[in-house]
């Protein structure tokens, strides 16, 4: 079963830093952090690797929509095993208010012009939290979707998935081509190593406009403000659960 | 509490030892109010945030992961550059209040107890990684930074800083204690991998030990500062920077396990892998009590034998070879058994033992706590070291499953104690200096990879000697004269006016 395979991949902060927001409550502070590729999108390609290191997959392309950083990002994908990248550029107030909807747009058009048979994104990005690229992504495909995978496999033509969801695993059958969103314990990533990283210099990465695929970026959100949590105070100590009860009663907790 | 003392004094000195303990650190008066005329100054420096005297937080930063009783010093600062560290160092100097650098507390050896009360200086806020070199294969990083962050910050480099003892601990804190890890037989230990460090002496001057900035892989410029502080446990100077030695993550890895009908087998096979040239990343033995506890916590059936756990790391094709050699040593020397897996997930399953062994030590007996004893020896030595603390062991009714780094001729017994019990407490205590003379006896040294802290002082002057160890002292005299850098640690106070800890 010789198909290909897309798979998206997204730069944000290594997840080990704190964040700090902007002091003019526009967003987060970007320079000088250290970024590295969203953890849900690394265990995306691990599996795409796996899938053709198991010759299930003829081709393993990774995508990455971004400013001239991003190719850093596919570079990594390369170097885990990805066979050519893709950079889609956006960049500066665009790339900004590039949220998942345009980029399931462009990850779409992607699609049809690869004639890709299997799209595998992670779960949600790291950043914003909103879990929503993949299924826009099959939607406007019109592919079924198999979202929160803790198991990929193949039955045939058909892709069985093991789905993680509240109540404990649903496995769903679905036929191709189809769209996989990566869940945590999908599988392990692999470390990119030095010689890889070495061979994944000399893998192609085409770069393409949004415009290209005949996709318009323009945003239909506007991010009013971003604000900290609220700091955390210090406590109050009580002498004796009396204390404690009336003080529960007067902020009317109780 | 063990602090090296005649056995047979032990319990009447050791009370008087916990008197005196007590008194120094539950406040000398004098030390206090000298404390409280310098906060105004602390809190210049480094904010009000940056100075705590708050029980928790100091009681929080008087002990780590040792048997030693918790120390707590009269303050904690929270410095967030180089700079702050050496004004804080400089008004410590003047009104002569102990200094006790702290990373992230997970030493074994009590090396953070405020024997002497005073100022513990913790670094966790300085915690950038500065200065990665990807092709020069180096990095420097600040005390706040542990040894899996920074793996992690190197993910996307292909590139690894090997050293890996069982905590995250700091790597400023590594440096300090000159750790180790399972895989120092192939990548060495902290000795071998730190290239320059940033120190902060006792009176507040920064000296980077081979020049600012300074990264050869190698040198013949002028003594060897840095490794005179590797290892130093905080007694010469605060670590505010150090510059490691990176490995490529290696390519391919393997994992194997082999059972043994003897600890002499076991030896020879390792010696024998070394000796062929396979350069093994990790090898360690796991005794057959350890074994069974293993089996019995992580529901594993691995024969109750000595064991041998194997890492290879490498290309595929030179992995192979490795594997195939080091398969057909291990039968010629009795071994069976010999399991080998390549893939993730297979090779944590066979290392599950290896990964687990502390918890299963503790698991043998629900309430106690483990203390790991850590001699090293020659290799030739290890199956008698080995055998002879097994005996002794068993003649003295004491629970003590031994894990090693055989490659290194290192090896822990996890002692497993009932803190309530004194005289199981005494028992062990006898049994760790027995060990201790044993390895000594045998060329080899009291502390493999803790460090000497408080506990192994006196060993330390059996193991170096009475001019090795006035030359340390004279180090330590002319660094830090006033004797405020970590008092109470690695070298035992010998000038009478002192008091004796």
């Amino acid at each position: 079963f010789q198909v290909g395979l897309l798979v998206s991949v997204k730069r944000f902060f290594l997840f080990l830093f704190e964040i700090r927001v902007k002091p003019d409550k526009s967003g987060v502070v970007t320079d000088g952090v250290k970024h590295s590729m969203n953890p849900f999108c690394e265990i995306a390609v691990e599996e795409a690797v796996k899938l053709k290191e198991k010759k299930l997959i003829k081709e393993v392309v990774a995508v990455s929509c971004g400013p001239q950083q991003a190719q850093e990002t596919i570079r990594t994908a390369l170097a885990m095993g990805a066979d050519r990248g893709i950079h889609v550029q956006v960049a500066g107030k665009d790339y900004e208010n590039l949220g998942p909807l345009q980029v399931s747009k462009i990850m779409a058009a992607l699609a049809k012009k690869e004639e890709a048979q299997l799209v595998i994104l992670g779960k949600q990005a790291i950043d914003d939290d909103c879990n929503q690229t993949g299924q826009m992504t099959a939607a406007l495909l019109d592919w079924p979707q198999g979202t929160f995978a803790s198991e990929v496999s193949f039955e045939g033509d058909k892709l069985k998935v093991v789905r993680e969801i509240d109540g404990g695993l649903e496995t769903i059958t679905i036929n191709t081509p189809a769209v996989v969103t990566a869940d945590l314990r999908l599988n392990t990533p692999r470390y990119a190593t030095l010689p890889n990283i070495m061979k994944a210099k000399k893998k192609k990465i085409a770069i393409m406009k949004p415009e290209d695929l005949g996709v318009d970026i323009t945003s239909r959100v506007e991010v009013l403000r971003v604000d900290e949590p609220p700091q955390r105070e210090a406590g109050v100590k009580v002498e004796t659960v009396q204390d404690l009860v009336g003080k529960l009663k007067d902020s009317g907790l109780v | 509490m063990w602090c090296g003392v005649s056995a047979a004094l032990w319990p009447v000195r050791c009370r008087s030892f916990l008197l005196q303990c007590r008194n120094i650190c539950s406040g000398n008066v004098g030390r206090k109010s000298v404390v409280d005329g310098v906060l105004p100054s602390f809190r210049s420096v480094c904010g009000e945030d940056g100075v705590s005297l708050s029980e928790a937080i100091r009681e929080q930063h008087g002990k780590d992961e040792s048997v030693h009783k918790c120390c707590p010093p009269d303050v904690v600062v929270f410095p967030r550059s180089v700079d702050e560290v050496s004004a804080l160092a400089k008004i410590c100097h003047m009104h002569c209040l102990p200094i006790i650098p702290f990373g992230t507390g997970t030493g074994l050896e009590g090396g953070v107890g405020a024997m002497k009360g005073g100022v513990c200086f913790s670094l966790r806020n300085m915690d950038q990684v500065l200065d990665l070199h990807v092709e020069d294969f180096d990095v420097t990083v600040e005390p706040g930074v542990t040894r899996k962050a920074l793996n992690s910050y190197l993910r996307d480099t292909g590139l690894w800083f090997p050293v890996d003892p069982g905590a995250d601990a700091s790597l400023c804190g590594m440096a300090a204690t000159s750790a180790s890890g399972t895989n120092a037989v192939r990548y060495g230990t902290m000795r071998e991998n730190i290239m320059n460090l940033e120190v902060v002496l006792a009176d507040g001057t920064i000296i980077n030990t081979a020049g600012k900035g300074r990264r050869p892989r190698k040198t013949s410029a002028g003594y060897n500062l840095t490794n005179l502080f590797v290892g130093s446990e905080g007694t010469l100077g605060i670590i505010t920077k150090t510059t490691l030695r990176l490995y490529g993550i290696p390519e391919a890895v393997v994992s194997a396990v082999c059972s043994f009908p003897s600890v002499q087998a076991a030896v020879d096979s390792t010696v024998q892998i070394l000796q062929s040239g396979v350069p093994i990343a990790r090898i360690e033995f796991l005794d057959d009590v350890m074994i069974d506890a293993c089996n019995r916590f992580s529901s594993l059936s691995y024969p109750v034998t000595p064991t041998l756990f194997l890492e290879f790391h490498g290309s595929e094709r030179s992995l192979e070879e490795q594997v195939n050699t080091s398969e057909e040593i291990t039968q010629c020397n009795g071994g069976s058994d010999f399991q080998w897996a390549k893939d993730e997930e297979t090779r944590s399953r066979l290392w599950k033992a290896r990964h687990d062994a502390w918890y299963a030590a503790l698991a043998l007996r629900p309430g106690c706590k483990a203390y790991a004893t850590d001699v090293c020896v020659p290799l030739s030595m290890l199956p008698q070291i080995i055998v002879e603390t097994k005996e002794d062991l068993i003649a003295n009714k004491l629970t003590g499953p031994i894990a090693g780094h055989v490659g290194d001729g290192n090896f822990h017994c996890l002692m497993v104690l009932d803190p309530n019990d004194p005289d199981e407490l005494q028992r062990v205590h006898l049994f760790t200096e027995r060990l201790a003379r044993r390895a000594l006896a045998m060329s080899g040294t009291c502390t493999g990879e803790h460090g000497v802290g408080l506990g192994k002082r006196a060993l330390l002057v059996e193991e170096m000697g009475a001019q090795a160890i006035q030359v340390m002292q004279s180090l330590k005299e002319t660094l830090d004269p006033k004797n405020l850098m970590n008092p109470g640690k690695v070298l035992p106070v010998l000038c009478p006016s002192q008091s004796k800890i």
